[in-house]
C-alpha cells in the first residue's frame, strides 16, 4: 500500500444495549418504535481502531457508512463525532439481510477503493455475525474475522484473532475486510462539542436503489417469540441442602 | 440432493459436535456427508465414519490446511457445494468464520446459530442476544446454517462409512497463518466441559478468583469460566470470558459464583441443564435463571460445597 491509506468502516443503528425490546402482540416481530437507537457496539471498536490508525499516522482518512433510512443518519453523526472524516448513508428503506448489505457495500467499497474495511464482529439486534465475510467473500479480499488485536505492517493486516480454546495470529494482505472483537479497544467517549461539530459535518446520501441489484430478502420471519421459560428457582438454605437436591432431585452429583 | 457437514477436529481427534450435526441433519432425510479440511486427518476420518447415519467422509488434506483460513476452506466448500442442497456447521469460532464466505460465494443467505429446525427449511434462532426467539423460513436453493450444536443430541457410534481424499485447491495468496496461542489449562475445554464453575466480580480479587473456585473446580473435574465484568476488573483470563462477548457454555451444570446475571453473561450459560446460583444478593437476577439457588456469602458457601462433595 503507498503511503495514503484509506479505511472504510460500516456501522449499523440498532436498539441501544441498555433496553430490552419487547414482541408485538401479534408476535410478527419486535417492537422498535420508540425503542432508543445507538450505533451498533461492535462497530464502535471499528471506528475507534480507524480513528487510532489515523492518530499513529497509518491512515489518512477514515470513511464511515451505513445502510438504511434518514433516520439512520443519527449513527454516522456519532461516527463523525468520533473523528471520521466524512460520512455516506446508504439509503434504503428494505428490509436488508447481510447478504444484501455485502452487496451494497462491496459497490460502495470499489467505489472508494479503501485499503481496509473495518466491521463490528456482529450487530447486537439480530445477532447475524456475518456481514463481514461476506463481503470479503464478495470483493474477494482476505478476511480477519473476530480480531482483537491489529498492526499494519509492510502492506499486510497482522490481527490475532478468536478460535476455539485460544487465539490465532494470521497476515491479510490489503485490501482486506476485518471485524472486530469488543476485546480490541475501549471506544472513547463522544464529547458534546465534538457532537456539536459533527451535526456540521456533510453527510453523503446516496440511494441504494442507484446500485441497481437484488437486495430482497432471503429468508421469511415467520415469528418472533419470548425464549422458553426456565422454571421456578428452587431456593436452598445452606449448601448440606444444595448438595442433597443436586444429588437426589438433579442427579448432577454423584 | 445430500447434506454436507463441515467437520471440526483438533489434535487429530474429531469434535463431538459433529456427532449432534449429523443426528439434525437426520431431518432432511437426505444422505449426509461430513468434510474434513486439515493436515494428518486418518484419525478424524475414522472417527467421522463410525457416526451412524454418514454416508461418506471427504478428506481434504494438506500441510497448509493443518491451520485451515476461511478462504481455503470456503473454496473447497464452494468447490463441491453446489451439489449438496444442505450446508451445516457449528456455531462455533471456526463456522461462524467459515460458512459466511461460503455462503456468499453461493450467493445464498445464512442462517446463524440455530437452536431448533422445525421443518428442512424453518429454523429457530436467538436474537437480541437470546431475549428473542425468532423463527425463519428460508427460500435458498442451498441452505446454509449454523446449529448451536449443545442443542442437538448426538448420534450413535457404530458405522463405518466409505472415506475418500480429495485433492486441496492450492493456498490462498491473500492470508497466512503465523502462530497460535493455545490457553494453559489442566481443566476441561470451557467449550464442551459437562460441569462449569464460573465466578463474577464479587470474588473481588484475581487471588480469591483461583482461592476460592479452583478447588471446587477440581473437585468437580470442571471449566472454570468468568463474568466479562470479572476479566474487565482483571480477576480472570479474557479467554475464560463467558457471554455474549466470549465463549458459549451448555454443560450438565453450571455453577454460578458471585455472578449478578446480566444479560450480557446469561446470553453466554442459558441453555446449561442445571444452574446453581450463589449469591449474597437476593435481587440478582441470575436467580431468575438458576434451578437452584443459594443467598450466602461466597467466601463461607463455595468453602463449604467443596469440602461436602466428595
Amino acid at each position: 500500500m503507498g503511503d495514503l491509506m484509506k479505511l472504510l468502516v460500516a456501522v449499523k443503528r440498532v436498539v441501544d444495549y441498555n433496553i430490552k425490546v419487547h414482541i408485538k402482540p401479534d408476535g410478527s416481530n419486535v417492537e422498535l418504535a420508540g425503542a432508543r437507537m445507538s450505533i451498533n457496539p461492535f462497530d464502535e471498536n471499528a471506528m475507534e481502531e480507524a480513528m487510532r490508525l489515523k492518530e499513529i499516522g497509518v491512515a489518512t482518512e477514515v470513511v464511515a457508512v451505513t445502510v438504511g433510512t434518514a433516520a439512520a443518519q443519527d449513527v454516522l453523526r456519532h461516527a463523525l463525532a468520533m473523528g471520521a472524516d466524512r460520512a455516506i448513508l446508504l439509503e434504503s428503506a428494505d428490509v436488508l439481510e447481510p447478504l444484501g448489505v455485502a452487496k451494497l457495500l462491496k459497490i460502495l467499497v470499489e467505489r472508494e477503493q479503501p485499503s481496509l474495511v473495518l466491521l463490528g464482529k456482529q450487530s447486537i439486534d439480530d445477532d447475524t455475525c456475518q456481514t463481514g465475510q461476506m463481503l470479503a467473500a464478495l470483493l474477494d479480499y482476505g478476511q480477519g474475522a473476530f480480531i482483537s488485536t491489529l498492526n499494519i505492517e509492510n502492506g499486510e493486516a497482522v490481527v490475532t484473532r478468536e478460535i476455539e480454546g485460544g487465539t490465532e495470529k494470521i497476515a491479510v494482505a490489503l485490501p482486506a475486510v476485518l471485524t472486530t472483537d469488543l476485546r480490541l479497544n475501549e471506544p472513547r467517549y463522544v464529547k458534546l462539542p465534538n457532537l456539536m461539530m459533527a451535526k456540521k459535518k456533510p453527510i453523503q446520501t446516496i440511494s441504494a436503489a442507484e446500485f441497481g441489484i437484488d437486495v430482497s430478502p432471503r429468508l421469511a420471519l415467520v415469528k418472533v417469540a419470548d425464549p422458553p421459560a426456565r422454571k421456578a428457582c428452587a431456593m436452598v438454605n445452606n449448601v448440606q441442602e444444595l448438595v442433597e437436591k443436586l444429588r437426589s432431585e438433579a442427579r448432577v452429583l454423584p | 440432493m445430500s447434506v454436507l457437514i463441515l467437520a471440526e477436529h483438533e489434535n487429530q481427534k474429531l469434535k463431538p459436535s459433529v456427532a449432534q450435526l449429523v443426528n439434525a441433519a437426520q431431518c432432511w432425510k437426505q444422505t449426509v456427508h461430513v468434510l474434513l479440511v486439515g493436515n494428518d486427518l486418518a484419525a478424524a476420518a475414522q472417527g467421522a465414519a463410525a457416526i451412524t447415519g454418514v454416508a461418506s467422509v471427504m478428506c481434504v488434506e494438506a500441510p497448509h490446511l493443518q491451520h485451515p483460513l476461511a478462504e481455503d476452506v470456503a473454496n473447497i466448500i464452494v468447490g463441491m457445494g453446489r451439489e449438496y442442497s444442505v450446508i451445516l456447521a457449528a456455531h462455533s469460532a471456526f463456522g461462524r468464520n467459515v460458512l459466511p464466505r461460503a455462503a456468499a460465494l453461493l450467493d445464498v443467505e445464512m442462517v446463524g446459530n440455530v437452536v431448533e429446525i422445525q421443518a428442512p427449511a424453518t429454523y429457530v434462532r436467538p436474537i437480541y442476544v437470546g431475549n428473542v426467539f425468532a423463527t425463519v423460513r428460508s427460500k435458498d436453493p442451498i441452505q446454509v446454517v449454523t446449529l448451536r450444536a449443545s442443542r442437538f443430541d448426538m448420534a450413535d457410534i457404530g458405522n463405518n462409512a466409505e472415506i475418500v481424499n480429495l485433492a486441496p485447491p492450492p493456498a490462498s495468496a491473500k492470508t497466512r497463518w503465523l502462530s497460535e496461542i493455545r490457553n494453559q489449562s489442566d481443566r476441561p475445554e470451557l467449550g464442551s466441559a459437562s460441569v462449569v464453575v464460573s465466578g463474577g466480580r464479587s470474588l473481588g480479587s484475581a487471588e480469591n478468583f483461583e482461592s476460592v473456585l479452583a478447588p471446587l473446580a477440581a473437585k468437580l473435574h470442571s471449566a472454570l469460566g468468568a463474568t466479562r465484568s470479572a476479566v474487565d476488573a482483571g480477576f480472570a483470563p479474557n479467554d475464560i470470558q463467558i457471554g455474549q462477548t466470549g465463549t458459549v457454555v451448555a454443560p450438565e451444570l453450571y455453577i454460578a459464583v458471585g455472578i449478578s446475571g446480566a444479560v450480557q453473561h446469561t446470553a453466554g450459560m442459558q441453555d446449561s441443564k442445571i444452574v446453581v446460583a450463589i449469591n449474597h444478593d437476593p435481587d440478582a437476577s441470575i436467580f431468575q435463571m438458576a434451578d437452584y439457588g443459594l443467598i450466602a456469602d461466597l467466601f463461607e458457601a463455595v468453602p463449604a460445597l467443596t469440602a461436602a462433595l466428595p
